[in-house]
């Protein structure tokens, strides 16, 4: 097959997966973009096997078909509240494709030089294309190697963790080795000096040692950030992930591989920039893990934290006209999705207007809540992000909490000293009355003590979230 | 203990203290009640009622005294009614100690305990017994009921076919609860409402009730109020020439005033003088809530409806929470019952009269006798200090515009300087780097901004599928496994096998999750 039919299909595949990422930005267009982005992959694969280069095809669709099937049980069987860890433990597989692509790259370089010139000739593929280069050219190569097993062996050894934290397998709290973020450095300078020797010698070592130190890396930054800033390092592994394929697209020369790795990189990029803007916080300081330094004591809360019974909390629901409910990683905790989704049904047959406010960086993925709530089949058309629903809290009868804490902390807005000062809140305190479930007393991941909690239109709700709003079901008429 | 509550004998008093179903609430207590006959009857409570809630009627106020422990009441007691206090009774009412020091003298001589309601502090615990803002919340409302059934017009703006009705103009003077209250109604009843308070910091529960406060442009740091319990504090000269001056200004459009302004231990200040009343259109109508302490405007009379020389009706009632005794008395007699609550902690029927509870002993005027009046400040403060906050500034039409330009100029200064700095930098790639790499970083270049022109536009709800998508299709790397697994050597052949392997995992089950949860988004 002629190499510009694989040139044109990579062009009509860009454009496909372009138009599926554009297709997400509302819900009804993006169940025709998802197939956009089915069509772009198999046209591009195919049109790879026919292209030049490739060879042993039936090893390739065999391992295709088994890999796919995995893949398309693990899909099937998985729960929506498992979203984040299965994003991770998809990115890590990225990742450490990019770094075995990577070593290929440079084995292939090490066994064309080892060829003479008759020998070079008679290559095919991709070896031919690494045989006709330049100087100047194979150093640009090597450069790009090199960053693509570097950025991969990042995203690898960091998914990994992520994942287990999200899976709960590794604790979640933030970790740091002595040494802390000068390890970090040191292991990126190390991988700097290895970049130089590489280019002089192409030596194997140098390779070998710095994607070790890049795994150490990744291990290493996403064991100091923990709980909550779990949305901004998913987030941020995806950004890795597709930067890891554009390098690798670099190395290969293939155009398609750096459109797709650009697209994706940018995209993670966004959303960690826009998660770290929901938490009033920069990028680094997320990365570098835990909460800033506070400034000075936090302001002294008064009151007390009122309780009340189901019973209660019923009867001002059936006096309400207009509920939001605030869901928070306590729901998916609880997989309370399904009672809230009931409850939900219930109020709104009832004629009262439900809504539901979703801050940004509420739960462990973003956009987590806004995927468990559809999953619970609540329309999507009551479900409102914080900008949307902020200013209506005010006329708002009844805000019921579910499993949140630092997103409706109101310490973020009032106490200048607080370690959330400045991150944009739900205002759910303005509401007539709020209710809070919670599984008890106890501060949030943040460890922030929560002023909503004692305010005089506040009341607890203890309880696990699921057995709470199921209860509420039956006593809602 | 024997809880009692007697018939109010304040002319007039319509109150009583103890509703049949606080009664019930109190025998939960492990308490029992008894009540003077016919003491209900104004409020709508009948003999019978009590008598149902398990409540003894007794026929005379003498014997309930003799037969109570503690004896409930509405009004400060008569001086005939402290002599019938003995050493083991507890008296429980509104008492006003601080202008009522005979009275407390002679309660102290019976060597009975007195608990004033008026006393009670103003902490969030003791919310639920702050019988001063219960009967406040009844005076605010009566008041804006009481205006509207001396005022000739809608409250409400109407178009009928019989021609337009303008809304009714209400300005309410002192955001207290009682000034709250009348907000509300006011509001409600759908008249504009302006309010005006001293404490700035209380313009936004005004704000939150629907009416428009009523900004001074002075500055003078009011005290704040946190350092006073919530109350005002009395003004400054020249902040009470202000004051006046924006009453003036707006006492012509009104038509209803309600005044609420108070300060504790003190006259009611004059708010609205006579000059202003003068100005009004005649049929207009002020009710002055501080009437019982001098009243706000100069024309009040106590207890008294007059009418001025230009028509406005001025109301000086001292008897609001009385006008509508049901409510008082169910909303006092609630009052009643959390005191008692607080007082019979193991609710067995034993009043554990405990002086070291801030609530307890602040309300508490004479024990054992002694006088226990005026009590220490409470341990715990009222409300929170109040920050400094800085008020934004209404800006002018052209500080806005010229704000705008500044952004825009920003802006474009930015995207400027990034654009330079980065074409610079390609610019500067392009000189050194072989032009085989330079197309490729032109795809790559050009790719990052498709990227994040289309990211930007992708719905929040839809963050989830959009990551699980981008990772279905960041396996294309697969692409770069297919290339090289037709390469040559077996190792390269083993770990591009590998990386084909994991990135159909990738594949299949990235746009099969995205996929099941796109199905899932559902509208209404």
């Amino acid at each position: 097959m002629e190499f510009g039919f694989t040139t044109a299909a990579y062009v009509v595949a860009a454009v496909l997966f372009i138009l599926s990422l554009g297709g997400l930005s509302g819900q009804e267009s993006a169940k025709r973009a998802v197939w956009y982005g089915i069509a772009g992959m198999a046209l591009a694969v195919l049109a790879t096997l026919a292209g030049p280069g490739a060879g042993l095809w039936l090893l390739s669709i065999v391992l295709v078909i088994a890999g796919g099937t995995i893949g398309w049980i693990v899909a099937q069987r998985v729960q929506m509240t498992e979203m984040p860890q299965l994003v991770a433990a998809m990115h890590s597989l990225v990742g450490l494709a990019a770094v075995l692509i990577g070593f290929n790259t440079h084995i292939e370089m090490i066994r064309i030089f080892g060829m003479d010139e008759a020998a070079r000739s008679t290559l095919e593929g991709f070896a031919a294309v690494v045989a006709h280069k330049s100087g100047a050219e194979i150093n640009i190569l090597r450069i790009e190697t090199f960053l693509g097993i570097f950025i991969g062996a990042v995203t690898f050894t960091g998914s990994v963790i992520a994942f287990g934290k999200l899976a709960g397998k590794v604790d979640g709290k933030a970790k740091k080795l002595p040494g802390g973020h000068m390890l970090n450095a040191a292991a990126a300078l190390i991988s700097l000096i290895l970049l130089l020797v590489y280019l002089g010698t192409g030596s194997t070592t140098a390779v070998i040692i710095m994607t070790i130190a890049a795994l150490f890396i990744g291990y290493h930054l996403i064991m100091g950030i923990g709980g909550a800033d779990m949305p901004v390092v998913v987030s941020m592994l995806n950004s890795y992930s597709g930067w890891a394929a554009a390098a690798i697209g670099f190395s290969l020369s293939n155009d398609l591989l750096i459109v797709v790795g650009a697209l994706v990189g940018s995209s993670g990029a966004i959303l960690s920039y826009i998660m770290c803007k929901a938490m009033n916080r920069s990028f680094i300081s997320v990365i570098l893990g835990g909460f800033g330094g506070t400034t000075g004591p936090a302001m002294e809360v008064e009151g007390e934290q009122v309780a009340i019974d189901a019973e209660g909390v019923a009867a001002a629901l059936n006096d309400a006209d207009s509920v939001i409910i605030v869901p928070g990683y306590g729901m998916a905790v609880a997989q309370a999705q399904q009672a809230v989704s009931e409850l939900t049904r219930k109020l709104r047959a009832a004629g009262k207007e439900v809504r539901f406010a979703i801050h940004p960086v509420a739960g462990r993925l973003p956009g987590h809540m806004n995927v468990l709530l559809a999953e619970a089949k609540v329309p999507y058309d009551i479900v409102l992000e914080m900008d949307e629903i902020n200013e209506d809290f005010p006329d708002t009868d009844v805000v019921i909490v579910i499993g949140s804490n630092d997103i409706v902390n109101p310490a973020a807005q009032e106490d200048p000293n607080s370690p959330i000062a400045g991150m944009p809140v739900l205002e759910v305190w303005k509401a007539k009355q709020v209710f809070v479930s919670k599984r008890g007393q106890g501060t949030g991941y943040s460890g922030i003590e929560n002023p909503l909690f004692y305010k005089d239109n506040t009341r607890m709700y203890y309880g696990d979230a699921k057995e709470s709003i199921t209860k509420l079901i039956g006593l809602i008429s | 203990m024997k809880i009692g509550a007697p018939k109010e004998i304040f002319a007039g008093e319509a109150r009583v203290a103890m509703t049949p179903e606080s009664a019930l609430q109190l025998q939960k207590l492990g308490h029992e009640c008894v009540i003077e006959a016919g003491a209900g009857a104004a409020a709508g409570f009948s003999n019978a009622a009590y008598e149902a809630a398990g409540v003894e009627v007794v026929k005379t106020a003498a014997a309930l005294w003799k037969a109570a422990d503690i004896i409930a009441k509405v009004r400060p007691p008569e001086p005939t009614e402290v002599k019938r206090l003995t050493k083991d009774k507890t008296l429980i009412s509104f008492f006003y100690p601080g202008q009522n020091s005979e009275l407390l003298e002679q309660a102290k001589g019976t060597g009975a305990n007195v608990i004033a309601m008026d006393m009670v502090p103003r902490i969030s615990r003791a919310q639920k017994m702050d019988a001063l803002s219960s009967m406040a919340n009844i005076a605010g409302y009566r008041a804006v009921i009481e205006a509207g059934n001396n005022f000739g017009r809608f409250f409400t703006g109407q178009v009928t076919a019989a021609g337009k009705v303008p809304p009714a103009k209400v300005l309410v003077i002192g955001a207290g609860v009682a000034g709250l209250a009348a907000i509300g109604t006011s509001t409600s009843l759908g008249a504009i409402t302006y309010a005006f308070d001293v404490r700035p910091e209380v313009a936004e529960q005004i704000e939150s009730m629907g009416a428009e406060f009523v900004y001074l442009d002075f500055k003078e740091a009011q005290q704040d109020g946190a350092a006073t319990g919530g109350y005002a504090s009395p003004s400054s000269p020249e902040f009470r020439e202000a004051q006046l001056k924006k009453f003036r200004e707006l006492a012509p459009d009104i038509d209803i005033v309600i005044t609420t302004a108070l300060i504790p231990g003190r006259d009611a200040p004059k708010l609205w003088l006579e000059d202003m009343v003068a100005m009004m259109k005649p049929g207009s109508v002020i009710v002055d809530l501080a009437a019982e302490r001098g009243g706000n405007c100069d024309l009040t009379v106590a207890d008294e409806k007059i009418v001025s020389k230009n028509g406005v009706t001025v109301i000086g009632y001292t008897d609001f929470p009385s006008r509508m005794a049901a409510q008082a008395s169910t909303l006092y007699s609630t009052n009643i019952r959390h005191m008692m609550t607080d007082l019979t902690p193991a609710k067995d029927g034993k009043v554990v009269h405990n002086m070291e509870d801030d609530v307890i002993r602040g309300a508490t005027v004479a024990f054992e006798g002694e006088i226990t009046f005026p009590p220490p400040p409470p341990k715990v403060q009222a409300i929170a200090a109040q920050k400094p906050k800085e008020k934004a500034k209404e800006l002018t039409p052209e500080e806005k515009r010229a704000a705008e330009t500044a952004a825009f100029k920003q802006a474009t200064k930015q995207q400027v300087t990034l654009l330079t700095v980065g074409g610079a930098l390609i610019l500067l790639a392009g000189l050194f780097a072989p032009a085989s790499f330079m197309s490729h970083f032109i795809v790559f270049v050009l790719s990052c901004f498709v990227g994040f022109q289309v990211i930007w536009n992708v719905s929040h709800a839809l963050h989830t599928p959009l990551m699980a998508v981008t990772n279905a299709i960041s396996s294309i790397i697969i692409l770069g496994a297919l290339m090289q697994i037709g390469s040559g050597s077996w190792l390269v052949i083993a770990l591009a096998a590998l990386s084909v392997f994991m990135a159909g995992i990738n594949i299949f089950g990235g746009f099969m999750v995205t996929r099941r949860m796109l199905a899932m988004f559902q509208k209404s």
